[in-house]
């Protein structure tokens, strides 16, 4: 976009970070072993990016769109249920 | 201080002149760290917090990185906004200063020149500003008290005009004019408002319509945000002569982009900014007085940089002698005085120009030094492959 165009010094309005997606980031990505996982939640509170999504009555599941592959959730895990496995 | 008092001249040291002239500003935020030789302009403003007479928000920071980062914070939500600092604090606030011009936030800032360590000195250079010359800000020097009152208030004018939305710094030289008592004419409160106005955002910090400031651009954009930085610096020439007009007509003073004391057709023409500019005046009064024929630009607006005005002044000169107050170390020149070659080549003009380093570290320089500065054009001198160190000690 021309200079002339953009908005005066990036100032973007909030919330634009769920329409930027970031998996393309990402060499490992995070597999959660759905049989091992309690539910705790402590990826969802350790997780930087809001890429651990939570369920109503359902186990959580992750957000690849956003996900960045830095893998916090599977050194946190305390059941071992997140596996990072190499991007194909 | 009241309006009485205003109607004649007072004195000031150049420090209290700055805080006195925030004082009329009618600014919601300071955020300073004290620092030599800047010192007193946050005293003073202290003891008006105390008094009660500053109405406004004065945050105590732990540092200058401090200070100017809730000065971006304060500026971004549409607040005006005020800081000061000197030497090693200015360098600490280096990171800062390019987030405020490129999220393009109005704050003004006094900068009271000191030489950066080490060694330790108190004394004033320009290297502080000259260190973060290429970060986005406006830069003014000033070469008395009255000045620098001036141009305290002006610089908010500036900064804020919607045109422009670049930070500015108001430079004097720590000492020689930071605590140099000087009289000064200050202008009554009530001009002062409104000849400023009050600062209009487009973009501020609003809980009810949250924004992100300085948000990522990548390599697809980040240049093209520079370039309106570019641009923002281009206007500021324009609209910084719109303000002078302004001022002149509620003040009757006018400073100019550029001070030309005998240009037109001088032998030898000295380039100079901040307070040695009187000091080459006077150098230059009494050669000329003696049958000379030497004069003095001195240049007051440092970024944007006045090329045409350079150009015009320095039309018949046959030298030009740019003196520096600061060391740009392993460069074939100093700072201003590659900026004037610069202009001068741009301009299809091909003078010869002498490089003299003067002043480092707050070394005196005096009526008789600007003599002997101007003695250096005689009679020729090798075209200036390395700068004169006017006044070391060999």
């Amino acid at each position: 976009m021309s200079w002339k165009e953009l908005n005066q010094a990036a100032v973007v309005k909030g919330g634009t970070s769920v329409e930027y997606t970031t998996q393309g980031w990402r060499v490992l990505r995070p597999i959660i072993d759905e049989s091992k996982c309690t539910n705790c939640l402590l990826c969802w509170i350790y997780c930087p990016e809001p890429a651990i999504v939570r369920h109503e009555g359902a186990k959580v599941t992750i957000d690849y769109d956003h996900c960045k592959g830095c893998g916090i959730c599977e050194a946190e895990c305390p059941t071992k249920a997140i596996t990072m496995v190499r991007e194909p | 201080m009241t309006e009485a008092r205003l109607a004649r001249a007072v004195a000031w040291v150049g420090d209290e002149a700055v805080a006195e002239a925030v004082m009329q500003c009618d600014v919601d935020v300071v955020a300073a760290y004290p620092i030599t030789p800047q010192t007193i302009i946050v005293e003073k403003l202290a003891e008006y917090v105390a008094n009660g007479e500053f109405k406004g928000e004065f945050v105590a920071v732990e540092s200058e990185h401090s200070a100017l980062s809730a000065c971006l914070g304060a500026a971004a939500t549409g607040a005006r906004v005020f800081t000061a600092t000197s030497s090693q604090g200015l360098a600490l606030m280096h990171e800062i200063m390019y987030n405020a011009s490129g999220m393009r936030l109005p704050i003004v800032m006094a900068v009271a020149n000191r030489a950066l360590s080490a060694p330790l000195v108190l004394n004033a250079d320009h290297g502080d500003m000259m260190g973060s010359r290429d970060s986005g800000w406006i830069q003014v020097y000033a070469e008395d008290v009255e000045e620098i009152y001036d141009r305290t208030i002006q610089l908010f004018k500036l900064s804020e005009d919607p045109g422009v939305l670049l930070p500015s710094a108001i430079n004097f030289e720590g000492f020689i004019l930071s605590h140099d008592l000087e009289n000064v004419r200050p202008l009554p409160t009530d001009a002062v408002h409104r000849f400023l106005g009050r600062p209009n955002a487009k973009y501020r910090l609003d809980p009810s319509d949250p924004t992100t400031f300085g948000a990522i651009a990548t390599h697809d954009s980040y240049y093209e945000f520079r370039m309106q930085q570019v641009e923002a610096m281009e206007r500021a020439l324009d609209a910084f002569r719109r303000m002078e007009d302004e001022y002149e007509a509620i003040s009757g003073r006018r400073y100019g982009a550029v001070d030309a004391y005998n240009t037109q057709g001088a032998d030898c023409v000295a380039v100079v900014n901040g307070c040695t500019a009187g000091t080459m005046r006077a150098a230059a009064k009494e050669i000329n007085r003696a049958g000379g024929n030497v004069g003095v630009l001195a240049v007051k607006l440092y970024r944007p940089f006045p090329s045409e005005d350079i150009l015009k002044h320095l039309e018949g000169a046959k030298v030009a002698i740019v003196m520096d107050r600061s060391l740009s170390l392993g460069a074939p020149s100093a700072p201003l005085a590659e900026d004037v070659g610069a202009a001068l080549r741009a301009g299809g003009r091909n003078l010869r120009l002498l490089s003299v380093i003067y002043g480092i570290g707050g070394r005196d320089f005096s009526v008789t030094d600007g003599r002997r500065v101007f003695d250096l054009a005689k009679g020729g001198f090798e075209l200036s492959r390395k700068p004169v160190m006017y006044g070391v000690k060999e």
